[in-house]
């Protein structure tokens, strides 16, 4: 084949599938083929399905030869964040504690991918319990940055990011708890959306923090990412904090912004997500954006949002508070590892004490104690309290900034991808990596990130858009807009500037 | 702003219901210290007169029609149990001796 099919998005492999150009085998095959020639270097995946995801593209193959009518999507690949179960296929949450779990049933939304028989390709790498914004927190070893194997991905979803990034995969899953898919998104020169909170079910996700989790789409467009969207999103009964409405339009929204005209549409500036701790070629891309979006017909203003400064605080006793509860179920009675202590009694909550021990990574134990410690007696008013007041804050600025402008835009990540254990050590560092994709998280609000650039270190950068609850089709007409006027001064995708691969031979 | 003692934090990692060695436990006392600095900041703002909020959109109760649904297959569900017996847990004693 002269093209290689690995390199086309979602939308063109589903019209290639539709004329019957190829296979969804054949696609299958050559992204399983990618995955086993670069994935040794770059650890994407904890889990590769080769036979599970060629049975489905068989399935499509055999369906659309008998002239059934499919999904648009039917027949092309997709890869899942390990903290999504998945029906007979290990899900391990980037855990010791998990190793080798294999749940008996799926969440909602891969009942959804299998329903529209996308072939699952495995499951991605990510920092354990999707605590952490580089995957070294993985039990299972760093995901690799196709971009520069010796930086991070970013985190929690690197593996899917870099999947993606890698040509491994068109389409993946990622879960977004303070920007764990926006983030990543950044800093691989991927596409990555948070949608509203309760846009797409929390059913059979393993839950970080409650209030916050959200899971979306990965992709390498705009357009694939608002396909995506509509498969997996919309009312699910089984998650009480569901949004029980239809979707916006959502792949209208990024064909509409594709033909390139904004006018009319306010995009406002935060002023608290720039200036100081941002790296100049970050800041630098993003003041470019803004005149391409001004270009396009955009009306640009500039918004202020004085909580957001304490958005990182309170994200941060928040998130450990609702994770110390979440993560009680780890006690190595039904499921998982079990630990006996080595001496004294084997009683059931010496054996939980033993089993979480051993089973959980150091940021896990970090996250536990931390909320234990907020929501122990005497200090819950203090801590959890205090921090939902400043939630409240949060919306408010978020509504009043709202009025002003249809959309928000900042630079997604302060910085390009660090190197591994630059940030290690210290945690606030870390954490100050999703100092603009938490308040989405704190509100409910959707997000985007839009690859929108290389900085001076040649590394990508990422352009997130944020919109109201339940107008996500807003982000996607402006992204859409945002990434068809780039491509056009790119002369392709960014992607097609990242370096090539080492591939490993196949022996196929 | 007072830290967290390593006291404190093995007190907690046994409300937790965490095993900590003694390197861990020093070294959760000096970075839960640093984080619990964000809780200064947060009270700067988070005043009496202003409302906590618990969830990012508007929820009242939801309810379905109660209906028995099909549970998991019992043998699906203890294929992943640590251990099983006569198609239930085996989990160890509840209670201690005293």
């Amino acid at each position: 084949m002269s093209t290689d099919i690995t390199r086309l998005s979602a939308a063109e492999l589903a019209g290639a599938l539709a004329r019957g150009d190829v296979s969804s085998t054949e696609v299958t095959q050559a992204h399983l083929d990618r995955i086993a020639a670069v994935d040794g270097d770059l650890n994407a995946f904890l889990h590769v399905s080769s036979q599970d995801a060629l049975a489905t593209a068989q399935d499509v193959d055999a369906r659309r030869a008998a002239g059934e009518e499919l999904h648009p999507l039917a027949g092309v690949p997709i890869a899942v964040k390990d903290v999504v179960v998945t029906r007979g296929m290990p899900t391990t949450a980037g855990s010791k504690i998990l190793e080798g779990w294999i749940p008996p049933y799926d969440a909602t939304l891969v009942e959804r991918l299998r329903a529209a028989r996308l072939p699952i390709l495995g499951k991605t790498n990510m920092d354990e319990f999707a605590m952490g914004s580089s995957t070294e927190h993985s039990a299972y070893g760093n995901t690799c940055n196709p971009w520069d194997l010796g930086r991070i991905p970013g985190g929690s979803g690197g593996g899917s990011a870099a999947a993606v990034a890698a040509f491994e995969a068109p389409l993946a899953i990622g879960t977004d708890t303070g920007g764990s898919i926006r983030q990543p998104g950044a800093v691989t020169g991927t596409v990555g959306v948070k949608p509203t909170y309760g846009g797409v079910s929390r059913y059979g996700l393993i839950a970080m923090a409650s209030s916050l989790d959200q899971a979306g789409p990965v992709t390498r467009t705009v357009l694939d990412a608002a396909l995506l969207h509509e498969l997996i999103g919309g009312h699910d009964p089984r998650d009480s904090t569901s949004i029980p409405e239809p979707l916006p339009a959502l792949v209208e929204a990024a064909r509409q912004g594709a033909t390139g005209d904004l006018s009319g549409v306010r995009v406002g500036v935060v002023t608290e997500l720039s200036g100081e701790g941002y790296q100049e070629g970050v800041s630098a891309r993003f003041a470019e954006s803004l005149e391409v979006l001004r270009g396009l017909g955009a009306e640009i203003v500039e918004v202020s949002c004085p909580s957001f400064t304490y958005a990182l605080d309170a994200y941060y006793l928040i998130m450990p508070s609702e994770a110390s509860s979440n993560l009680a179920k780890f006690d190595g009675m039904r499921f998982g590892l079990r630990v006996e202590p080595t001496e004294g009694p084997v009683t059931a909550e010496r054996v939980m004490a033993a089993t979480r021990g051993a089973g959980f990574g150091d940021e896990v134990k970090r996250r536990i104690i931390l909320g234990t410690y907020a929501l122990s007696a005497g200090y819950y008013d203090a801590y959890y309290g205090s921090a939902q007041k400043v939630r409240t804050l949060i919306q408010r600025d978020f509504a009043a900034a709202f009025e002003k402008a249809d959309v928000l835009v900042s630079p997604t990540a302060p910085t390009t991808a660090f190197r591994f254990g630059e940030k290690l050590d210290d945690p606030l560092a870390m954490y100050l990596n999703d100092v603009a994709t938490i308040p989405a998280n704190l509100a409910g609000v959707p997000g985007m990130s839009v690859p929108n650039g290389l900085s001076d270190d040649g590394l990508p950068v990422g352009f997130q858009i944020l919109a109201p609850a339940k107008a996500d089709d807003r982000m996607y007409r402006v992204g859409a807009a945002l990434e068809a006027a780039l491509e056009k001064t790119w002369g392709g995708s960014l992607l097609a500037q990242a370096p090539e691969l080492k591939t490993t031979e196949l022996t196929r | 702003m007072s830290t967290i003692s390593r006291d404190e934090v093995a007190r907690v990692a046994a409300l937790a219901r965490i095993d900590l060695r003694s390197d861990e436990v020093d070294r959760l006392a000096g970075e839960l210290a640093v984080i619990v600095e964000s809780i200064a900041r947060v009270s700067q703002v988070a005043t009496a007169d202003v409302p906590a909020t618990s969830h990012p959109l508007p929820l009242t109760n939801v309810f379905r029609a109660d209906v028995p649904v099909p549970a998991l297959p019992v043998a699906d569900v203890l294929a992943a149990a640590p251990q099983q017996e006569d198609g239930r847990f085996l989990v160890p004693q509840i209670l201690g001796e005293e």
